[in-house]
């Protein structure tokens, strides 16, 4: 216990060593080059070496529609076949945030946590997630490779977890009201718009980087090449555009029941989505439909982590290999509106075109999705001549917005 | 089987009598005695809690793993100083704070008067019961019912639609109205306690002295019930001040001070501007209650 304690001191401090003299940490040789884009040092954690009996119960955060046992809609229901095979009762809390995600594995109080790339990196250098042997894991190996150590789910080619789905955030709006569809980000940052008060965005300082690539791609001068790497001035383009969408927000959105509830009853009408968030509306009957916008958009690709204080490992393990087994990664992609990470999920979907309508494979589109992750110093685009806002200044950006 | 019972019994009583007789020579034993439990929770959870929070203020945490370095810096308090956004949600949050105590003792007092002087006993009885009803039912339940009140096609605007007028939809208005509902019966109960205790003679007298409704009301009763419309502020002030959830439910995109605590503490990990943030309701309640207890309304508690 206290040597972890050490552990996560000694990273904090180098942290902050880099934090503070980057340029001369950077020319130093000898630290590799993944490790400085990454701008962390990983602690020393040790993996699994093999299962032992299975605790009785797994604690879970994640992501709403990532975990579902039937309460939701009986017809789907991928918890209640593992309670059974393995004895784990499943226990979920449904993170709304990332940031929300990174706060509750820190309490203790959980085992397994489906994270995205803006909360993988910082549960790594916190020590909060402990690397994670793929070999105890058997459906691993039908992982499409294009996920597999990957720079948000893996340091230095150590695997700190297994890769759960990607999608992209959707363009959300009510066809009855929004005309025509709309097809650019354009509609929700106009200054001008005609539904002032009726758009709404996604809470979190990530959101940001919807402004920073909405930016990219109509503000070439800036010469944003990376949503995530925004120096001061790219940054104050950015905030400045949220500064000004702000008049016209109805609503922030944290909760994505409140998205789809607003959206049902019409007090928004315009914005930043999830897929799921579409179909649960759908399903309520509510006239919504969703576009990927031209100028492309964040997304994530998600990580199934095992916290490093878990108690019930085994049961973790057994998550880990029944979520991204074929079918059930293939109801969940389905459920949440998803790719799939498992390449035999693909015969499994109910709708044969799953994979092909959310691009499984097609990592040509996936280069056009910036997968959340999170801002550092160290410019994520390569820029050495320049230092970038980092994650804490984006946060204080954020309620500077929200005003 | 060495003791006999009734032995047994005088062991006991001889050694309670000598226990009540230490108590009844020390007083300063006894009164340590009464009150320890009471300081206690005092010292650990009250002043105990606040003193973590300050100090935890003067920490720092580290921006990427969100862990909390326990090193001192006045950082902290130096952004919640610079930074215009704080400014403005503490200025906004007194604003609303004091919208909804103005709007509650404008209300409660003609119910207050109604129930302590003109409505029978039994009516009386059956008022209290009434203003106290909704805090029987969840906070959270009413206002979900307030927030499809205020939506767009909700009861509000479906009655204005005939004069073609629109409601405030979500925003400050509509919080500033579910608070001054949810608060209402905290100010409604003193005011009617003091009026209760405003004997009617003051006011035979002074119609006998020729004042007329309105002067009797400024003269006599304003001055007596003041105190009392202090002490429910204090309520509806704090409760107000304290809120986030109502804001996050029909208050729009508009954030308060509970907001921005709960902001730094769930959205950015950071529990040390949190513990910064939260000095400043601390601070704005402080300075409240010094200003209630002038006048006198601390008495009335």
């Amino acid at each position: 216990m206290n040597s972890r304690r050490l552990l996560v001191l000694a990273t904090a401090a180098t942290l902050v060593l880099v934090a503070c003299g980057s340029n001369s940490d950077n020319a130093k040789p000898g630290k590799t080059a993944s490790a400085v884009q990454q701008g962390f040092t990983a602690p020393n954690l040790k993996p699994l070496d093999k299962l032992g009996t299975p605790e009785g119960q797994v604690n879970i955060v994640a992501w709403a529609g990532y975990v579902e046992n039937g309460s939701t809609d009986k017809s789907v229901d991928w918890v209640t076949p593992f309670v059974k095979e393995t004895g784990c009762k499943v226990n979920v809390k449904i993170g709304a945030t990332s940031d929300e995600m990174v706060s509750l594995i820190k309490t203790g109080q959980y085992d397994v946590v489906s994270a995205s790339g803006d909360a993988s990196l910082r549960l790594i250098a916190g020590g909060d997630v402990e690397p994670v042997n793929t070999s105890l894991i058997p459906n691993y190996a039908d992982v499409f490779d294009a996920l597999k150590k990957k720079p948000w789910n893996s340091v230095k080619g150590v695997e700190y977890g297994v890769p759960h789905g990607r999608g992209a955030n959707l363009l959300m709006y009510r066809t009855d009201k929004v005309k025509p569809a709309p097809d650019s980000w354009s509609s929700v940052f106009d200054a001008n718009t005609p539904f002032k008060g009726h758009i709404t965005a996604y809470d979190s300082p990530i959101y940001i980087a919807d402004a920073a690539l909405y930016l990219m791609k109509t503000q070439p001068a800036l010469g944003i090449k990376n949503p995530y790497a925004l120096d001061d001035k790219q940054f104050k383009a950015a905030t400045d555009l949220l500064k000004t969408q702000n008049a016209n927000i109805g609503e922030y959105w944290g909760d994505y029941l409140k998205e789809i509830q607003a959206f049902k009853s019409g007090d928004t009408v315009l914005g930043t989505a999830w897929q799921i968030n579409v179909n649960l509306a759908q399903a309520e009957k509510a006239p919504v439909a969703a576009v990927l916008p031209k100028e492309g958009a964040t997304g994530w690709s998600d990580t199934w982590m095992v916290a490093t204080k878990s108690q019930h490992k085994t049961c973790a393990y057994k998550w880990l290999n029944h979520i991204i087994s074929p079918k059930a990664n293939a109801q969940v992609a389905e459920w949440f509106g998803e790719a799939p990470s498992n390449s035999k999920s693909c015969a499994l979907t109910a709708d044969k075109n799953h994979c092909k309508t959310f691009h499984a494979d097609d990592e040509a589109y996936f280069d056009q999705v910036w997968y959340w992750t999170t801002p550092i110093k160290q410019c994520l685009d390569g820029r050495t001549n320049v230092t970038c806002k980092d994650y804490g200044q984006w946060t204080t950006a954020w309620q500077e917005i929200k005003g | 089987m060495s003791e006999s019972p009734d032995a047994r019994r005088s062991g006991l009583s001889s050694f309670a009598g000598r226990v009540s007789g230490t108590l009844h020579r020390h007083t300063w034993l006894r009164l340590g005695l009464l009150l320890s439990a009471p300081m206690a929770w005092l010292l650990v959870a009250y002043l105990g809690a606040l003193a973590v929070l300050l100090l935890s203020a003067f920490w720092t945490t580290d921006v990427f793993t969100g862990a909390v370095v326990r090193q001192f810096t006045t950082e902290n308090f130096h952004q919640l100083l610079t930074l215009d956004v704080y400014r403005t949600v503490a200025i906004r949050s007194i604003l609303v704070a004091a919208s909804v105590t103005v709007i509650c003792a404008l209300v409660a007092f003609p119910m207050a008067f109604y129930m302590a002087k003109v409505a029978s006993p039994r009516t009386q009885r059956f008022l209290v019961i009434a203003v106290l009803t909704p805090l029987w039912a969840s906070y959270l339940v009413k206002v979900y019912a307030w927030r499809s009140m205020f939506s767009g096609n909700g009861v509000i605007n479906w009655v204005l639609q005939p004069t073609g007028l629109h409601g405030p939809g979500f925003g400050l208005i509509a919080t500033v109205v579910v608070l001054a509902y949810l608060w209402l019966p905290f100010m409604i109960l003193p005011i009617y306690a003091g009026l209760e205790r405003l004997p009617d003679s003051l006011l035979e007298a002074s119609g006998d002295l020729g004042a007329g409704a309105g002067r009797t009301f400024r003269s006599v009763v304003l001055p007596l019930v003041v105190p009392s419309v202090a002490a429910g502020s204090i309520f509806t002030f704090s409760l107000s001040l304290g809120d986030y959830i109502a804001v996050q439910i029909v208050g729009g995109k508009s954030q308060l001070i509970g907001n921005v605590i709960y902001g730094s503490l769930l959205t950015a990990n950071n529990l040390p501007l949190a513990g910064a943030l939260a000095t400043v309701p601390v601070a704005i309640m402080v300075i409240y209650l010094l200003a209630v207890k002038r006048t006198g309304a601390l008495d009335q508690l």
